[in-house]
């Protein structure tokens, strides 16, 4: 294929976004061929305010997301770590604070840090309390909705999630060093190793993380997959012999995890 | 007439139309919420950058709700990516007009400038050359954009740290010639102004008795860092972090004493104030439009007994 004298000049004069693009998160290339300073003259430290604006700006964006690691780690550490992040994962969405989503996994396969195992899901939870923060506005499930069930009719309740519900489950106690980390430096010392599981929820404004164990996870995990309230409360007693039903009941109406609820049809039962 | 006026808009739920013809506002910051919200007549106009606003609920959106319940909102995007070689998204678009249409801007704008490329958002507001091709795409985006909202957008001059070999416009013409062919406006950036006068060394007031003003439908002002290029020239950085220079006040009131007042918009993002100092920068803005405008009521009268 050929191309004319006046397609290649089409071509060159196109690929600015091109030539910016392949050098402003690697600062070991070049300034791109065609930007010049006025009067020709060079455009290096020029050409590298761009580069500066772009990194300093989504790595801010990631120590605002993550302010819970950015104190673990110290906010010097973090900044490196957050560069090398977005180097490897510039973001593909123009809304910043959909950014970061891979961060956790990013962190797991960090080796300077593999010693602090339970970062990785600090970030989750913490991706996740912004998620919950701009997820669609919902009423949540009103108190009064379990009692409209006749009493023989409540074991096949099903419930939509509310848009803002995540859920985390840890080996390490993700939610008593998130909660620690979030208005400051760490008070007290705090045993890492304790398996812990979180449920973030945004019943109105106010971003809540809720402590749960193990039995509560598995509970709302099912029904938050669809499972009727009796078939979530087996699977939590299979993973959680002293799993108690009356206290998830009131932390699932509390909490405002669920926008809805109905029984189970028959339809419903086929699947 | 007042009270009749938001019993319609609460049947209707939409929001009261204001008229903040020829005030100042200030960028509208979460933090600040509490303080505009006890005293909204403190300021004339609220602008908020569209992107913040994009989630799908939540706080930004009950707070932006409640502010433009008292003021007038003008609508600012800053990632559409009108001067980018890639098609404009069509998903970031629809997302745009729904925020038009959820809050009824009084203004809206976006920027001469690109962000995004072959699916990499770069956060900032990049530059392009000024050559035929260019023309040509930036007017097909800004058309695009107008037909899906169904209104006209102002479109913002940049600051620039770099210039490119190929371009053949000067930005004054380039920006002339945008309008001329979509029927966009200008939001007319003093500071970027400066900035990019100083870093390629042509004069700022030059620059502005050659800018279509005309058009400009909105101002802005805001500080700007000083810095050095590789010569040790001085290289200054729109950085949104301070107060509104000097020079660029001056350069202000030129342009208001040419064209009477035009709805001036003191930007503050980074190292944001307490809400008293950026009110200050808005009610100095404010004073000048006040001053300019008194003469313009002056003259109209003198033309009218005369």
């Amino acid at each position: 294929m050929s191309y004319s004298p006046d397609t290649m000049a089409k071509r060159h004069r196109l690929a600015y976004d091109d030539a910016f693009g392949a050098v402003l998160l690697d600062p070991e290339r070049d300034t791109p061929q065609g930007v010049i300073g006025p009067r020709g003259k060079a455009a290096n430290k020029r050409f590298n305010v761009y580069r500066n604006n772009v990194t300093h700006g989504l790595v801010n964006a990631l120590c605002e997301i993550f302010p819970a690691v950015t104190l673990i780690l110290g906010e010097q550490n973090f900044r490196m770590i957050a560069r090398d992040f977005l180097r490897a994962r510039p973001p593909s969405s123009r809304l910043v604070f959909e950014y970061g989503h891979e961060f956790a996994d990013f962190l797991a396969g960090f080796a300077p840090i593999q010693h602090l195992r339970y970062l990785p899901d600090v970030a989750r939870l913490e991706r996740a309390w912004l998620d919950a923060y701009h997820a669609a506005d919902r009423t949540p499930l009103a108190p009064s909705a379990l009692g409209a069930f006749a009493p023989e009719r409540l074991a096949t309740a099903l419930f939509t999630p509310h848009p803002a519900t995540k859920l985390i489950a840890s080996d390490y106690a993700v939610h008593t060093i998130f909660m620690a980390h979030r208005k400051g430096p760490m008070p007290e010392r705090i045993n890492a190793s304790v398996a812990e599981a979180a449920l973030v929820t945004r019943p109105l404004l106010d971003v809540r993380v809720h402590k749960l164990d193990r039995g509560q996870f598995h509970f709302l995990q099912a029904l938050c997959q669809g499972a009727t309230l009796q078939k979530a409360a087996s699977r939590a007693l299979e993973n959680h012999p002293s799993f108690d039903l009356s206290t998830a009941i009131a932390l699932l109406i509390e909490s405002g995890a669920f926008e809805s609820c109905r029984s189970c049809s028959v339809t419903d039962e086929e699947d | 007439m007042a009270r009749e006026s938001a019993v319609h808009s609460a049947i209707q739920r939409r929001f009261p139309a204001f008229d903040p013809a020829g005030r100042a506002g200030a960028s509208f910051k979460p933090q600040h919420f509490d303080a505009i919200a006890a005293d909204p007549a403190s300021v004339g106009f609220v602008e908020v950058h569209a992107e913040n606003y994009m989630g799908a609920g939540g706080p930004p959106h009950a707070s932006l709700t409640e502010i433009r319940k008292v003021l007038p909102v003008s609508l600012h995007g800053v990632c559409m990516s009108i001067g980018g070689h890639n098609p404009i998204d069509r998903e970031h678009l629809a997302r745009f007009a729904s925020l038009v249409e959820r809050y009824e801007p009084f203004k809206i704008s976006e920027h001469l400038a690109w962000s995004t490329h072959d699916d990499v958002f770069f956060n900032d507001l990049l530059p392009l050359p000024y050559t035929d091709e260019t023309l040509a795409r930036v007017c097909e985006h800004i058309d695009q954009v107008q037909n899906t909202i169904g209104r006209p957008v102002l479109l913002e001059n940049p600051s620039t740290y770099i210039l490119f070999c190929e371009s053949e416009w000067a930005e004054t013409d380039f920006l002339r010639e945008i309008v001329k062919r979509t029927g966009c406006g200008l939001l007319l950036d003093i500071n970027n102004v400066f900035v990019s006068a100083t870093n390629h060394g042509y004069s700022a007031t030059e620059y502005l008795a050659d800018f279509p003003l005309q058009h400009v439908g909105e101002i802005h002002l805001a500080g700007h860092d000083e810095q050095e290029d590789d010569e040790g020239s001085p290289l200054l950085i729109d950085s949104h972090d301070r107060p509104v220079a000097d020079p660029v006040w001056s350069l202000y009131e030129m342009v208001i004493d040419e064209r009477g007042p035009i709805d001036t918009l003191v930007e503050w993002d980074s190292e944001v104030p307490d809400w008293p100092i950026l009110r200050s920068e808005a009610t100095a803005a404010e004073h000048i439009l006040d001053r300019y405008r008194g003469r313009q009521q002056r003259m109209n009268r003198h033309v009218l007994q005369s």
